[in-house]
């Protein structure tokens, strides 16, 4: 089975794997218990912190962990927002968040914050005028994604952070769920107060959820209980899954400048082979230096794309559609919506995404699978109408 | 930086003939210690006062280090010129250039130690000033109160200019009265009791008294971080002892004299302290007291406790206000450990109402009853760890999990 759903999740490293397993029986005890099981394991959450601090070039404490990158985001964006009320109302965000940032700031509006959702270009892109035109002396937080989950359009996150260096009292968010490994990720460099990440889109576990909180910044809990995590995060933590992820990420991210090029040179090589077939159009854009390494999006307009994830299994690929979620009434994709796609295009998106363990081989057996599948639908496709 | 070097005055000593000659040893020596971190720096010392020699180093973490120094009275950045009028009046115009902001007003103050110099300090006053005013369109002079005076200080080696004396912490060296044990608690005070002890030159051993498993590892890592805070006004490694207490104090709750307890705990604290300066070679007891705080710091109290020891008691809190001392706390920096929510084993087994007023009499008839207590005492003193402690926390002994988790 040739598995190319990375941005959905990835397989975990086998020494990942290995740790969590060897954690988890190990030290079981609870990390906020004083005796000293409890002790070593907290200070198991602790090195963990410093290896994410080490990777990023920050101090320890300025890392949370969460459940996953979800939390993270909800963690952020109304933590902040509600911390920082008295600041200001307006927020900012993009069309094309994933659903729990989106959803978030959806939340915020019923509470009664204004939020300017800022419209893509036909390849994802946010444009920075219109970010800057959009800020007003209420706005205290804006949140954009790095890497778009569905499409693999790069944000300029280094412009908006040094656009934001003339606003201090904003703070910045950015889910960088989709390119903690794949891509550069700097935080005082570009001016990040708060970072979004997910242990499991990078081959560690699920369960786990980074979260940068820069220095000195306080976020309004989601839940209430205990004062793990600077009082920002009660729970219990996920120490397996903790000391697992920061092995992940400090794995990943040593890893990211290599494996980088040759994602590059595999993406541009899938590209190539599916220009040839007509039915599937590229979506993003066609300068690599403004898309993710390791995603590659199409639409085969007017087709349900469920169909063809599933004739792709048969032969042996996964690959996905839009989402996870996957509605009966075919529902288009909202990100390829506000890149201006067409409603039948934007139904149609497939994603194929990959990571480091695979090969040119792969890639050329994947387009096959492609071409095959196409071939068989293409006397099926519904009328243009 | 414009500066050169540095000169540190720890001079016009009461101390004379042989005496002084030790202290200024000890001073100096206290002083390359203190930075000796600074690789570049150079030394040259003359009478009352020392001049170090940056050497590319920069001032400020030298001056910080500096004003944390015992016996220092002031020090100041400098330019050192020949002693050559031309020079001087060089120097003077570039600290006057120097300046973060161009002052309105100023003064020279010339001070000719030198008195083969050409000029007099009255002359010299005028030299340099009119050179300075000259260079300067919009200064003037004001001999009352300046925005900035310029000094200019010639002695037979060179003449110093420069334009701040920055205050330093005053006292005696370290060490050059002598050596005392300090009851380190855990609290705000005994720290800052120990710095003030210090501070008058006396070199200090710490003593603390845990009781696990009623105090927890925490408290002691709180003490050990406190002792390591000494430790950097020391400006040498700090020996720490460890006293175990816990059976002693058990002991001593059996004895069920709720009011008397602290009386009776402290006493031990006394006596066992007494021995380990034996030990050490140490002269006195060095206390966190404050007349009034607790009850076991109420006068009788004092007494019934002091009778414990014959060693002198020094109490250097002993007429500070609460908040005085906090004030102190913060500024050497122990406050944010001292509060620190760990138990010590002094507020452990405090009794509801201990007594302010102990009689001497009971309290010693209530210690005859526990037969063994010598023993416990001395099996305490046996069983004493002694750790000696640098300003720098070590690195945790050993790293947490397994390095190929991470």
């Amino acid at each position: 089975m040739l598995y190319f759903d990375h941005c959905a999740s990835t397989p975990p490293y086998a020494e990942v794997a290995d740790t969590f397993a060897e954690v988890m029986k190990a030290h079981y005890a609870n990390p906020s218990s004083i005796h000293r099981a409890g002790v070593e394991a907290d200070k198991l959450i602790t090195r963990s912190r410093s290896v994410l601090a080490e990777q990023f070039g920050v101090k320890p404490e300025e890392w949370l962990f969460t459940s996953g990158g979800t939390e993270s985001n909800n963690l952020a964006v109304k933590g902040a927002a509600r911390q920082f009320r008295s600041r200001g109302n307006h927020l900012i965000t993009t069309q094309i968040e994933h659903s729990s940032v989106n959803d978030a700031f959806r939340q915020l509006e019923q509470e009664g914050f204004r939020v300017t959702y800022l419209p893509v270009s036909s390849t994802g892109h946010v444009d920075l005028k219109q970010l800057k035109a959009s800020i007003t002396d209420e706005t205290i937080l804006i949140s954009i994604m790095h890497v778009n989950n569905e499409v693999g359009s790069i944000q300029p996150i280094e412009k908006i952070g040094r656009l934001l260096s003339e606003y201090p009292r904003i703070l910045f968010h950015v889910d960088a769920v989709q390119s903690i490994g794949k891509l550069p990720v700097k935080l005082k460099e570009w001016r990040i107060d708060l970072l979004s990440g997910s242990a499991h889109k990078l081959r560690g576990p699920k369960g786990v959820g980074y979260l940068y909180v820069r220095e000195g910044l306080q976020l309004q809990p989601l839940q209430s209980g205990g004062s793990q995590e600077r009082g920002m995060r009660a729970g219990t933590q996920n120490v397996p899954g903790i000391v697992a992820s920061a092995k992940a990420l400090r794995m990943s991210m040593q890893a990211e400048e290599k494996n980088r090029s040759r994602m590059y040179a595999l993406r541009e090589r899938l590209l190539r082979q599916v220009a040839d077939i007509p039915q599937l159009v590229l979506n993003g854009s066609e300068d690599a230096a403004v898309m993710a390494p390791h995603i590659v999006h199409f639409s085969y307009p007017g087709m349900k794309p469920e169909v063809i994830v599933h004739m792709m299994e048969e032969q042996g690929a996964i690959i996905s559609t839009k989402s996870a979620c996957s509605s009966k009434d075919n529902k288009p994709s909202k990100v390829l919506l506000a890149m201006g796609a067409a409603p039948e295009r934007a139904a149609g998106g497939i994603r194929i995404s990959f990571g480091d363990e695979h090969t040119e081989q792969d890639i050329d057996k994947l387009v096959v699978m492609l071409s095959k599948t196409v071939a068989q639908l293409k006397p099926l496709e519904r009328s243009k109408s | 930086m414009i500066y050169d070097k540095v000169i540190v005055r720890y001079g016009d000593l009461v101390m004379k003939g042989r005496n002084r000659n030790q202290f200024e040893k000890r001073m100096q020596q206290q002083i390359k210690r203190a930075l000796k971190s600074f690789a570049a720096l150079t030394y040259a010392k003359s009478f009352g006062r020392m001049t170090i020699s940056l050497n590319g180093e920069s001032f400020e973490p030298i001056a910080e280090r500096l004003k944390d120094v015992f016996g220092i009275i002031s020090f100041s950045p400098v330019i050192q010129a020949e002693n050559e009028l031309e020079n001087i009046q060089a120097a003077a115009l570039q600290v006057m250039k120097g300046l973060e902001k161009e002052p309105a007003t100023f003064k020279v103050n010339a001070k000719r130690a030198w008195k083969p110099f050409a000029h007099s300090s009255q002359e010299m006053n005028h030299l340099v000033g009119s050179h300075v005013l000259r260079a300067f369109a919009d200064l003037k002079v004001d001999v009352r109160k300046p925005e900035v005076e310029l000094r200019v200080d010639t002695y037979e080696e060179g003449t110093f200019v420069y334009n701040s004396v920055i205050p330093g912490a005053g006292g005696f060296p370290f060490g050059s009265n002598g050596k005392a044990m300090l009851l380190l608690s855990g609290g705000i005070d005994s720290p800052v009791a120990g710095w003030m002890a210090m501070r008058k030159g006396l070199e200090l051993e710490a003593v603390h008294f845990h009781s696990y498993p009623f105090t927890s590892d925490q408290a002691k890592e709180k003490v050990i971080d406190l002792a390591r805070r000494l430790s950097y006004y020391a400006g040498a490694p700090l020996k720490l002892h460890l006293v175990p207490f816990t059976d002693i104090q058990t002991r001593l709750v059996q004895a069920k004299q709720d009011s008397m307890m602290i009386t009776l705990m402290r006493r031990a604290m006394l006596r066992i302290t007494e021995q380990l300066a034996v030990r050490s070679g140490a002269g006195g007891i060095v206390t966190g007291e404050s007349l009034g705080q607790v009850a076991s710091q109420t006068l009788s109290s004092m007494n019934v406790i002091g009778r414990a020891t014959v060693l002198p008691l020094l109490k250097p809190l002993i007429m500070m206000d609460k908040q005085e001392i906090i004030n102190e706390a913060v500024r050497i920096g122990t406050f944010e450990t001292s509060i620190l929510p760990y138990e010590d084993c002094c507020t452990l087994f405090l009794p509801k109402s201990p007594t302010t007023n102990p009689n001497l009499n009971v309290v010693e008839r209530a210690e005859s009853y526990i037969s063994e207590l010598e023993q416990m005492l001395l099996e305490a003193v046996e069983r004493t760890e002694v750790m000696e402690l640098t300003p720098e926390a070590q690195p945790e002994e050993e790293p947490a999990g397994e390095d190929r988790w991470f």
